[in-house]
């Protein structure tokens, strides 16, 4: 897999999805192109997906926020016959590297993620309306959707037959989402998981699959009827959105990235990379209608597209990088003045969407499996939402005084409102709230210094910086830190660094990033699923996987 | 008086590792300073501190004329910072790193097993001093007293070695750890030392001497590998370290062997055949050579419990990472990898003693044992050669390597010093005449009476056959200050 795979995309370069607007309800139809696989030696047959139909959908779900604030209600239908969609392309999941089956099952499960929650951040509702065979994958894709028709033609189903088939799990939350949104009872969840050809009809709505079958003559008009309602009991936002341009970006010849605002330094040698993020190049809109005709050249937004398609091409083009180090360059206070902006306007829709597009692309970053970083350095500018970078790390390191011949000004965080509330994790507590677990009360005292300029040893006092070392310790401390940390088995890194990320309480999201993953990225490198004879490998063949049957 | 406020470290220190302009260093010494001086003027009682004492003191590297010989008052000591000259080209000798260049920086893979070995080393250098605290006040004579405060500060210089190394090279940690290396005490409650060896009381002169013979020489041996590191700072500490070392085994060796040549000698004027006839040797005020010969046994085998597990991963993964060599590692003719290597190990099969292969990476420490005993067994040898000349019908003996011992796989089972399997029952039944009991520990006890004239030797030792730094008998090595 030598090919640099791209992030970025638009709708003039879709190939499997395609979007009708027609006011506040839109349509996305799923018609995937079975000869446009990203990789070779597959078809993508029966809508089945692969990372480049994903890539598309992120992006549509993206664009329907920021481009389509008018749109309440997105019905996600298939633009096939007899198929709604087939799940995740079983001929790339068999040849593909584990590494890629694992950040393909992560990105796929942040897409899911992020649509299912944009009705509560967005306004934005996602119903599937399911025609055909929905299988696995595909109907993990109905499952984020927050409601579920199903044409009741007696063949139409939905199924999770992950089990029975491949011997492996749904990989996109499928089964934490039957037991946790859809709140289906376990036992009927153990009978609808090991069933090959699924449930359909007045049983699924009876075991909560789905919300309502449809008689499938009526099925089209019953799924414009309830599209319609769902739009019209929620709040209209904005007539129209922004457009989000063309995303710049440079690749050097030693994989290092430059953006406007975000550079990535790559030295695969040592096996790490030096992000920075720079502060505000331009001033804070005088209004949310300056902010509006900005579009997606507006400080924090651009800040959040290039760094979040940052993080996807380090994750997915750059697998032995294996440390991030988070550094900001920049005025502080002008960043604070930016937030403080977003965070007066969060009524208007395009601050919210920035604000929430921040708190998600946090999101990637505290799921991301590489050891992080935050380098709190002189000149550097952590403050509000940039500060979640710094608990969004493993570890952070501050200078502390001042250093010879650098006279950029003193290293300092300082924390904002936004800190408190705005960029939730994915436990749905904050960052200072997961960090300061044991102490609460800390937390509440933490808000008494928003706005202060809290230099090394206030921040360490505090607990918001894990060391800050003076000119005569920094730099080897660092190094030092660095290749030790380099020279640790990388699994066991990922596997430590998710443990200890997620303190306190558990979520669906929680549970469906670590239970899920864990589980299924174990099934992943097993033999009976991976192996020579395992039943990926022996799909199509007729032949069943030849299984261990040893349980371990 | 040390002016502590202004300390000119570059003449205070000697060093040649450049601490004039390596501010980063200087600012941590110059904060650990203090309390070493402390540590030093609470341990050694306080007459002794204020007294002019012949001592060497290192001043270069130059195996010509590295030291020079003074009278000095211990806490104006000059511990300096030494390290061996840097050899042009120096590779990595062992492990899977063989033959990259020395690291001049430590890795940071190998960070924390570094540290370790350096915080484990620095522990033992404090503490042998903080063993001997009291011996001063019971010197057979100035001479030895002499060279118990030669040792003494030369542990101390140790000690700034392995701290300039954690210092220099392991930032904040490393600093926290020197100030450690302060905080715990030889015997302590509190906070011990880390070794269990050196939490022991050294109690006599006797014991002093065997320390140095046999404890130093496990010091000795660590130091060996240690030098053999491809952390080329460490290495070139250690070889510097070596050669004062060598002067502590020499203190235990003249030290016993005088003591020996002693009670050959009563025991010749007295006409007394029979080394065994203790209570008649002792009624001289000498030590018989059996008791010499248990104690000799108690400290040979808890010096060999220095040497930890002979099968062990860390010793494994310390030589694999390039951390820590085998003695003199570059004469040994062999791919210094020990990829299939074997070596033979000792083991407990169904109560008996075999010698089985394991893989030689994990047998480093029963590796450098056996190099221990085969050094150790030299020294013997001499003392031997006195009892010999004198024609008393006796012979020092190296026990068996199971005997008395706490840890590794003769641990839990009782041997005699022969080597064969014991039962409880006779183990207690033999102990008295293989180990010192307290009946013996009495005895030594009551003959260490000081003797503080220049060129008087206490009853039960010997003279020197030559002085330090060639002086006459009857020099004051130590002018004391008898407050």
């Amino acid at each position: 897999m030598s090919k640099i795979i791209d992030f970025r995309t638009d709708p003039s370069k879709y190939r499997h999805w395609r979007v009708e607007y027609a006011g506040e309800v839109a349509t996305l139809y799923m018609d995937v192109d079975e000869n446009a696989g990203l990789f070779e030696g597959y078809q993508l047959k029966l809508n089945s997906y692969d990372l480049g139909v994903d890539i598309e959908l992120n992006d549509v779900v993206q664009r329907m926020r920021f481009e389509h604030p008018e749109v309440k209600v997105v019905v996600m239908k298939s633009g096939k016959d007899k198929v709604f969609c087939a799940g995740a392309n079983i001929r790339m999941l068999g040849g593909a590297s584990h590494a890629h089956k694992v950040n393909f099952c992560k990105f796929t499960n942040e897409t899911r993620n992020t649509f299912e929650a944009a009705e509560a951040d967005s306004g934005q509702r996602y119903m599937a309306a399911i025609k055909g065979a929905c299988a696995g994958g595909g109907y993990e894709l109905a499952l984020a959707c927050n409601y579920i028709m199903l044409t009741d033609d007696s063949s139409s189903n939905v199924s999770l037959p992950e089990v029975p088939l491949l011997a492996v799990l749904p990989g996109t939350g499928g089964l934490t989402r039957v037991t946790d949104k859809r709140k289906v009872r376990r036992d009927l969840a153990d009978v609808f998981c090991s069933v090959e050809e699924g449930v359909k009809g007045k049983r699924a709505v009876d075991w909560r699959l789905v919300d309502e079958a449809v008689p499938n003559s009526k099925f089209d008009a019953v799924v414009t009827e309830r599209a319609q309602e769902f739009a019209a009991g929620m709040t209209a936002k904005a007539s129209s959105g922004i457009a989000l341009g063309p995303l710049a970006r440079s690749i050097s010849e030693n994989g290092s990235v430059a953006y406007s605002l975000v550079e990535a330094q790559v030295d695969r040698t040592s096996r790490r990379v030096t992000i920075t993020l720079h502060g505000p190049d331009r001033p804070v809109p005088a209004s949310t209608e300056a902010l509006v005709a900005e579009g997606d050249q507006s400080w924090m937004l651009r800040l959040a597209r290039e760094f979040e398609d940052l993080i996807l091409h380090l994750r997915l083009n750059e697998l032995e990088v294996g440390l991030w180090s988070f550094r900001t360059q920049g005025d502080p206070e002008a960043v604070l003045a930016h937030e403080a902006f977003l965070l007066a306007n969060k009524d208007h829709w395009l601050a919210n969407e920035i604000l929430h597009y921040w708190k998600r692309t946090m999101k990637r970053v505290d799921v991301t499996s590489r050891s992080i970083a935050t380098l709190v350095e002189h000149g550097s500018c952590f403050a509000g939402p940039l500060a979640e970078l710094i608990w969004a790390g493993d570890r952070s390191y501050m200078m502390e005084d001042e250093f010879e011949g650098d006279n950029r000004p003193l290293a300092a965080i300082r924390l904002s409102e936004g800190n408190f509330g705005a960029y939730p994790m994915g436990n749905d507590i904050t960052r200072l709230q997961t960090r300061f677990l044991a102490e609460p009360e800390h937390v509440e005292a933490l808000k008494t210094q928003i706005g202060e300029t809290l230099e090394a040893d206030s921040a360490r006092e505090l607990g918001l910086v894990t060391y800050a070392f003076d000119d005569i310790d920094w730099e080897d401390e660092i190094r030092i830190f660095m290749e030790e940390r380099v020279s640790f088995s990388p699994d066991a890194m990922t596997g430590m660094e998710a443990n200890l990320r997620f303190a306190g309480p558990e979520t669906m999201e929680t549970r469906i990033f670590g239970r899920l993953t864990a589980w299924q990225n174990w099934i992943f490198i097993r033999p009976n699923a991976t192996g020579p004879d395992g039943a990926l490998q022996r799909y199509g063949t007729g032949v069943r996987g030849d299984y261990s049957m040893q349980r371990v | 008086m040390l002016d502590l406020i202004n300390v000119s470290y570059d003449t205070l220190i000697p060093n040649n590792v450049g601490l004039s302009t390596d501010k980063r260093v200087l600012k941590a010494l110059e904060k650990w300073h203090p309390g070493y001086i402390n540590w030093w003027n609470d341990l050694i009682p306080d007459n002794f501190q204020k007294s002019l004492v012949y001592l060497r003191t290192a001043v270069s590297v130059d195996p010509k004329g590295w030291a020079k010989f003074d009278y000095v008052k211990m806490p104006e000591y000059r511990w300096g910072i030494l390290l061996a000259p840097q050899v042009e080209g120096r590779t990595i000798p062992c492990g899977e790193h063989a033959g990259q260049p020395a690291w001049q920086e430590v890795p940071g893979e190998y960070r924390n097993m570094l540290k370790r070995l350096i915080v484990i080393q620095g522990d033992t250098e404090p503490a042998s001093v903080e063993q001997q605290r009291f011996l001063g006040r019971t010197a057979p004579s100035l001479y030895d007293m002499r060279n118990l405060f030669q040792v003494n500060v030369e542990e101390g210089r140790h000690l700034w070695a392995m701290v300039y190394l954690l210092h220099k090279y392991f930032g904040a940690d490393g600093r926290e750890e020197a100030d450690d290396l302060l905080l715990r005490q030889s015997g302590s409650d509190e906070a011990p030392r880390m070794l269990g060896a050196f939490n022991e009381e050294t109690p006599d002169w006797l014991s002093f001497f065997m320390f140095t013979y046999f404890t130093d020489r496990d010091g000795k041996m660590q130091l060996e590998s240690l030098a053999q590191s491809g952390f080329d700072p460490l290495s070139r500490t250690c070889r510097f370290m070596l050669t004062e070392e060598a002067h502590h085994m020499f203190v235990g060796e003249t030290g016993v062997g005088r003591t020996i040549e002693r009670t050959c000698q009563i025991m010749a004027e007295n006409g007394i055949d029979d080394p065994y006839d203790i209570e008649k040797i002792r009624s001289f005020g000498v030590i018989d050579l059996p008791t010499i010969q248990k104690k000799l046994n108690l400290h040979y085998t808890l010096s060999l419990d220095l040497f930890g597990q002979e099968v062990s991963t860390n010793a494994a993964n310390a030589f694999n990472s390039g951390v820590k060599g085998r003695y003199m590692e570059s004469r040994i003719d062999d791919d210094h990898k020990l990829t299939n290597a074997t070596y033979p190990v000792w083991d407990m099969v169904d109560g008996k003693l075999v010698r089985h292969e394991v893989p030689a990476l994990t047998a480093i420490n029963m590796r450098l044992r056996d190099d221990y005993s085969r050094d150790a067994a030299g020294g013997v040898g001499r003392w031997n050669k006195i009892i010999e000349k004198a024609g008393i019908a006796f012979e020092m003996k190296l026990p068996h390597e199971a005997f008395n011992r706490k840890i590794g796989v003769f641990a839990n089972h009782t041997f005699n010093p022969e080597g064969n399997h014991i039962s409880v029952a006779e183990f207690d039944k033999g102990v008295d005449e293989w180990l010192p009991n307290k009946a013996d520990g009495d005895y030594i006890q009551s003959l260490m009476n000081p003797v503080y004239e220049p060129g008087v030797y206490a009853s039960w030792i010997a003279p020197p056959k030559v002085g330090i730094d060639n002086k006459p008998g009857d020099f004051e090595y130590v002018k004391l200050h008898m407050a």
